[in-house]
């Protein structure tokens, strides 16, 4: 995968920071500062966590460990549109690995990655509670249904037309 | 007081014990894996499981609490059904190298494995090979061998460092330092009290021994051990002797049978430590210097404040440890006195410590020391030898650096530093009393203060060991909320005696006595009845001033027995 540079700007480690000022010292305000941290930078890289470490002054180790657990952490930046193909029970047997490699096939990237460009990060996910429209995959908030290999193309298009 | 019994085994414990406390005093053991007295305990291992009336199902005994009329059983049936299978999980995920492994005879997972009945290959043998991560000049982590009990993280995390911790979830989960970075280029300060949390082979020391052996056999090569003063304290432990005992006198004799070497006595240089340290804190105390002063022998210690104090360099000693000076006095003084060319001679230190094969590496420490092996190391070169060593006669070390003073003794205990200091600032500042004893600053007891009129000088002074209270001490004095003229620091709770390179001992020795005071006590013991006691009084001491370095902190001795040091980042 490409290496991607931070890109944070000062008005989000301002965002960041004044956050964190307002927890710190509350039992447990790891969790909502990475939460803050996730949304504002749309992932948590090194110099974000970093960042969180030496404001609450707790090892990096300790942030790192949080932000590796719990899946809706992500250690790499996603795209402007994020897709998140289902492999859930349901939409496996109906063929989600094939349009899966066929997003990947489309975009040049592989699944957890993101594209050159920044425009599209590709993840996969279990169950989004569509099973009656499986396979299923959601860009961004639109949830496209009962898709084929075939059909991958013509959704992706419409972003890529943008 | 709550009343209970253990199989049977009426016991009166105070409310709030948990059943493993109440056990120990009804003589039951009970197997642990990632308990860590002190340290951790989270009740994760579930190898301490037990049966107790009004629990459901089997409970966690080192972190269950004791009610009154409560019955523990912790050897039935079902209890050693479970924790024969919980071995067996561990081992399924376990490098199972055992006959070459480090921790071989000494694993406490291979101990309760044998004591269970487990099967290696019970449930398969899956183990991911994960790369081994050698490249700390002091530690080294498998995580092959990895059992996730996370004493190690504890361990760390009580140092207030921090340097490791879990990563990943589930399967995916394994310990070490964040972004699969080396624990080289973390903060990690090298103190090795990890190593002796692990009750596996995930983590040991960066392996000396070869090197020695080589050197030992090279016919060009004069080879030299000197001894730190707790080693003595400690390295019979490795060979079946009561915690506590002194073996000095084996520990000599098993050194010169490794081959044609010299053993002398590092308490010599703590000695000359003393001489030169002191002379620093009443000229900074004379002169108006940057005060409080910190010691500067422990070397995780020093690497501790340049990552996190690094704007209180300008406070610390600028003495180099006893290890450093001494290999400087060898390659120099030594070599000049004996004719022997300094790169034909081998300098061997043998320490307490992981963090000193760190030091070793310490560029503007000059590069004296050839290789500096722990209490473990030493250990095993004695086993590979095939000396008996519990039947050795005793031996003295060679001179000229054989004969120390008591004061270089107590190096090894948290306090020791400070007292020696002050036995010999008394004299030097004209105390009429001389004082020699100074019991406020002994023990073993986190952070100890005291305030004492030598002379008519007065001293705040304060002891901290474990980098816990270090940290402490130093946010007090940041704050303002403290003010010392004098602050002895040793990175591991306890000092040397408890270092990272001493003796392995399984949890459940550790839990049953005060591992720190008895192996403290074989060092206050021979000071109390050394015929010198005031680092001054050392022949070799004082020779070395006469002959070679005039005075403290003359010329010289800032060239060769004094350093600087280098604020480093945090990450």
């Amino acid at each position: 995968m490409a290496q991607f540079t931070f890109e944070g700007t000062a008005e989000q480690e301002k965002e960041l920071k004044d956050f964190i000022a307002k927890e710190k010292g509350e039992k447990g305000c790891l969790m909502p500062i990475m939460h803050k941290a996730n949304q504002i930078y749309g992932y948590l890289p090194a110099e974000v966590q970093t960042m969180i470490a030496d404001e609450l002054d707790i090892p990096l180790a300790e942030v790192y460990g949080v932000a590796t657990f719990y899946s809706q952490f992500s250690l790499k930046p996603k795209g402007k549109h994020r897709i998140s193909v289902c492999l859930g029970t349901a939409c496996y047997v109906k063929g989600a690995d094939k349009v899966l490699d066929a997003v990947e096939k489309e975009l040049r990237i592989s699944c957890g990655e993101l594209t050159p460009d920044r425009k599209f990060s590709l993840d996969s996910c279990r169950c989004v509670g569509a099973c009656g429209l499986a396979p299923v995959m959601i860009v961004d908030d639109e949830v496209y249904g009962r898709l084929t290999e075939k059909q991958v193309k013509s959704v992706l298009d419409k972003y890529i037309k943008e | 007081m709550v009343n209970v019994k253990i199989n049977g085994i009426p016991v009166s414990v105070p409310e709030g014990s948990t059943i493993m406390q109440a056990a120990r005093l009804a003589n039951i053991r009970i197997p642990t894996l990632c308990y860590l007295k002190d340290v951790q305990c989270v009740g994760s291992c579930r190898m301490c499981l037990v049966e107790a009336t009004g629990a459901r199902g089997l409970v966690a005994a080192c972190v269950y609490p004791v009610s009154e009329g409560m019955e523990v059983r912790t050897n039935t049936p079902k209890v050693r059904k479970s924790r024969k299978m919980t071995v067996e999980l561990i081992l399924s995920t376990h490098k199972k190298k055992c006959l070459s492994c480090v921790r071989s005879m000494n694993c406490e997972l291979q101990k309760l494995a044998l004591e269970y009945n487990a099967e290696e290959d019970e449930y398969g043998t899956d183990h991911d090979i994960q790369p081994i991560d050698d490249l700390s000049p002091s530690v080294v982590r498998d995580n092959s061998k990895c059992i996730l009990c996370t004493r190690c993280v504890a361990a760390c995390e009580h140092q207030t460092i921090g340097a490791i911790g879990p990563k990943n979830r589930g399967y995916a989960k394994v310990i070490g330092s964040p972004y699969d970075v080396s624990l080289a280029f973390t903060p990690c300060v090298n103190c090795g009290q990890c190593i002796v949390a692990c009750p596996v082979g995930a983590l040991y020391e960066k392996s000396s021994v070869a090197d020695v052996w080589g050197a030992i056999v090279d016919d060009k090569k004069k080879v030299v051990f000197y001894t730190a003063p707790s080693v003595r304290a400690t390295l019979g432990e490795a060979f079946g002797l009561p915690v506590g005992t002194n073996v000095e006198g084996k520990m000599v004799t098993a050194i010169k049978q490794l081959g044609d070497v010299k053993c002398f006595n590092m308490d010599v240089t703590a000695d000359l430590t003393i001489m030169e340290e002191a002379t620093e804190l009443i000229n900074r105390i004379k002169s108006g210097g940057t005060t409080p002063m910190f010691t500067s022998c422990c070397p995780a210690w020093v690497k501790f404040l340049e990552h996190y104090y690094p704007e209180f360099i300008p406070n610390l000693s600028t003495c180099k440890s006893p290890q450093e000076m001494f290999s400087a006095v060898l390659k120099t003084y030594y070599c000049m006195k004996e004719g022997i060319k300094p790169e034909d001679l081998y300098v061997v230190s043998v320490i307490p410590c992981t963090a000193k094969k760190f030091e070793v590496s310490r560029d503007e420490l000059g590069h004296y020391t050839d290789a500096a092996l722990t209490t473990r190391e030493l250990a095993k070169m004695i086993k590979e030898a095939g000396l008996d060593f519990a039947n050795l006669p005793e031996s003295e070390f060679d001179e000229p650096f054989g004969k120390a003073s008591g004061g270089g003794a107590i190096f090894g205990a948290t306090g020791g530093v400070m007292e020696a200091a002050l036995r010999l600032a008394a004299r030097t500042l004209g105390d009429e009393d001389e004082p020699i004893v100074f019991d406020e600053v002994r023990g073993v007891k986190g952070i100890k203060e005291a305030t004492y009129t030598l002379g008519g000088v007065t001293v705040n002074v304060a002891v901290a060991s474990g980098l816990g209270n270090a940290r402490k001490i130093m946010e007090d004095i940041k704050s303002g909320k403290k003010n010392y003229t004098f602050v002895e620091i040793m990175a591991c709770p306890g000092g040397c005696i408890n270092g990272g390179g001493q003796p392995y001992i399984h949890d459940e020795v550790r839990n049953n006595m005060d591992l720190k005071t008895l192996r403290a006590s074989a060092l206050y013991d021979s000071d109390s009845y050394n015929k010198y006691r005031v680092s001054d009084e050392t022949p070799a001491v004082k020779k070395l001033y006469e002959e070679f370095f005039g005075e403290p902190n003359s010329h010289r001795a800032h060239e060769l027995l004094h350093t600087r040091y280098i604020a480093r980042p945090k990450y």
